[in-house]
């Protein structure tokens, strides 16, 4: 098996109109649970109804009440608040743990199915692990701050409750960052740290002028992943806090599932859908085009 | 240096591993020892919690739904986009750039948008409360990624052996099979075991769309905690349990993971 060398592909692609063909049945799966849904969607969020089956067109009302409500502001700037610190820790701290690994050696398989496990515990049972972890009482983590003398109650005070939330996802998610910026080191050929050795580079020129060029494209991959789960992530920081105390950590996801299930309120809750999907979409549009680009130089 | 490198994962490993510590220390306790206080170790150890989730039919029929839309869901998207990854590796055709990010745009719709509109959608269509309609939703998600990880894995094959195997006479369903799936074998594994991982972490939809019949473990453990009051060492164990089929997975693709990534777009 060739492997394909970084950032150059050198795959040249003949046109074939009949390679439709192929993708076509991802494309039908795919379409049923995309357009259908988020035509639905968009036909919420520009109507009104009184009762079931009857509904009034309304255009844009729900989009300006939403634009211009405090709260929805408030959630979003909750949102961009958390995704920024996370993103902060997650990606230096994954690439820090991925310098530290082992590059041979039977200890590797362990590490990385030791650091894989957060990765595959259901959503809700993180968010339910935590609730229990973080309580002053009974749990390691709170009975522990609090023994350190740190009066520390994440169910009362919204900066304890923060300062959960963003440590659940740290152990949830940078593991994910630790495997993509480790598989992006283990493919530095071994002559490329010979010859800095012989040009007696220190490890931070090292880092600096081979290793982090190589890791450019995981690390994009990995900032991109982190951008999308972590915006909109729902189902831990809901079990955990339940958006609370007060609505001090109720984000986006969590303040959409409120109006819509909890409030019925199906205009608003469905223009605000639309206008956080088209977020995610632009940012991601833009880094996706930054990383094609890079590829194609 | 090599010492704090060791420390280093050896800390971070630590801090992995104490949450899920405590989750299984709380597993082996009674629900009374843990409302009663703080304690390291379970003092009054017990195995009711599992006994009770592998004879009560409630909790382990939660298991054995959420596997089975779990491994339909896994079938369902490796399937499906081992052809469309095929096509984005190897030819070019009218849309296919745009195509490709429409595909990935799915992986970042929030779930929470399409909670209310796929109970719509798998109600009309006489799915609701079924394993299938959770594997389908899950789909929404899983394909995508699937066509992404594949499609780098596919790229890393070079073409003269599509080329080779068309002069020896082989048709494009033999060639496939025989020959091209053989060569990506690792690469089919590591996608397998991401729409693994996220149809089996995924609770919102999986949620949702059941009610009785198909009510996977997530679920169940959110409605025991809500009607039986707090039963922590039940919900524990069974928060435990949810562990293994990740583990034996993670088990099997140990070798290939950080490839996987390496090669794949992921």
């Amino acid at each position: 098996m060739i492997i394909r060398s970084w950032g150059i592909v050198m795959i040249t692609k003949t046109i074939n109109q009949k390679a439709w063909l192929l993708v076509l049945p991802v494309l039908l799966v795919v379409s049923l649970n995309a357009i259908i849904p988020l035509m639905t969607v968009v036909n919420y969020s520009i109507q009104d109804t009184f009762s079931p089956g009857v509904f009034f067109f309304e255009g844009t009302k729900w989009y300006q009440e939403v634009l211009s409500s405090p709260r929805f502001h408030s959630a979003l700037g909750r949102q961009l608040l958390y995704t920024g610190i996370i993103l902060l820790i997650e990606i230096p701290l994954g690439v820090a743990v991925a310098l530290a690994m082992p590059r041979k050696g039977p200890w590797v398989s362990v590490c990385l199915v030791l650091m894989a496990l957060p990765l595959l515990i259901p959503w809700n049972v993180v968010g339910a692990m935590w609730n229990i972890f973080a309580l002053p009482d009974i749990g390691l983590l709170g009975y522990g701050l609090n023994w350190l003398g740190f009066d520390y109650n994440y169910t009362q005070q919204p900066l304890a409750a923060w300062f959960t939330i963003i440590l659940m996802d740290v152990w949830h998610w940078t593991s994910l960052v630790v495997l993509l910026a480790y598989a992006g080191l283990s493919s530095i050929p071994d002559a490329y740290f010979q010859a800095a050795k012989i040009d007696g580079a220190g490890s931070f020129a090292v880092f600096r002028y081979i290793q982090l060029p190589k890791m450019k494209r995981v690390l994009i991959i990995a900032l991109l992943l982190r951008f999308m789960d972590s915006f909109m992530v729902y189902t831990e920081p809901f079990v955990l806090t339940g958006g609370g105390p007060g609505n001090s950590t109720t984000f986006l996801s969590i303040d959409l599932v409120k109006a819509a299930i909890g409030e019925f309120n199906l205009g608003i809750a469905a223009a605000m859908s639309i206008l956080y999907f088209l977020m995610t979409l632009l940012v991601c549009w833009v880094f996706y085009t930054v990383m094609m680009r890079g590829e194609d130089s | 240096m090599r010492g704090t490198k060791i420390l280093v994962v050896c800390i971070y490993i630590l801090f992995l591993m104490l949450p899920i510590y405590w989750l299984l220390n709380m597993s082996f306790k009674t629900t009374n020892e843990i409302l009663g206080g703080f304690s390291w170790y379970p003092q009054e150890f017990t195995l009711e919690s599992y006994k009770t989730i592998f004879t009560d039919p409630t909790w382990y029929s939660g298991y054995i739904n959420s596997l089975k839309y779990v491994l339909m869901n896994t079938v369902i998207s490796v399937s499906l986009a081992l052809p469309a990854a095929y096509a984005f590796s190897r030819y070019r055709f009218m849309g296919d750039k745009h195509l490709f990010f429409w595909l990935l745009s799915n992986r970042m719709a929030p779930p929470a948008i399409f909670v209310l509109p796929f109970v719509e959608l798998y109600s009309a269509m006489n799915l609701f409360d079924t394993s299938l309609a959770v594997a389908l939703a899950h789909c929404l998600f899983n394909i995508p990624l699937a066509v992404w990880i594949l499609e780098g894995f596919m790229s890393g094959v070079p073409r003269e052996i599509d080329e080779t195997a068309y002069i020896d006479g082989y048709s494009f369903p033999r060639f496939f099979v025989k020959i091209f799936m053989p060569l990506i074998a690792a690469g089919i594994g590591v996608t397998a075991f991401f729409c693994f991982m996220f149809s089996w972490v995924e609770m919102l939809l999986a949620k949702n769309l059941t009610s009785v019949a198909a009510k996977p473990i997530v679920a169940v453990m959110t409605r025991t905690a809500s009607t039986a009051g707090y039963e922590l060492g039940l919900l524990a164990a069974a928060g435990a349990l949810t562990l293994i089929p990740g583990v034996i997975v993670i088990w099997f693709v140990r070798k290939h993971i950080a490839k996987g990534f390496a090669l794949g777009r992921v």
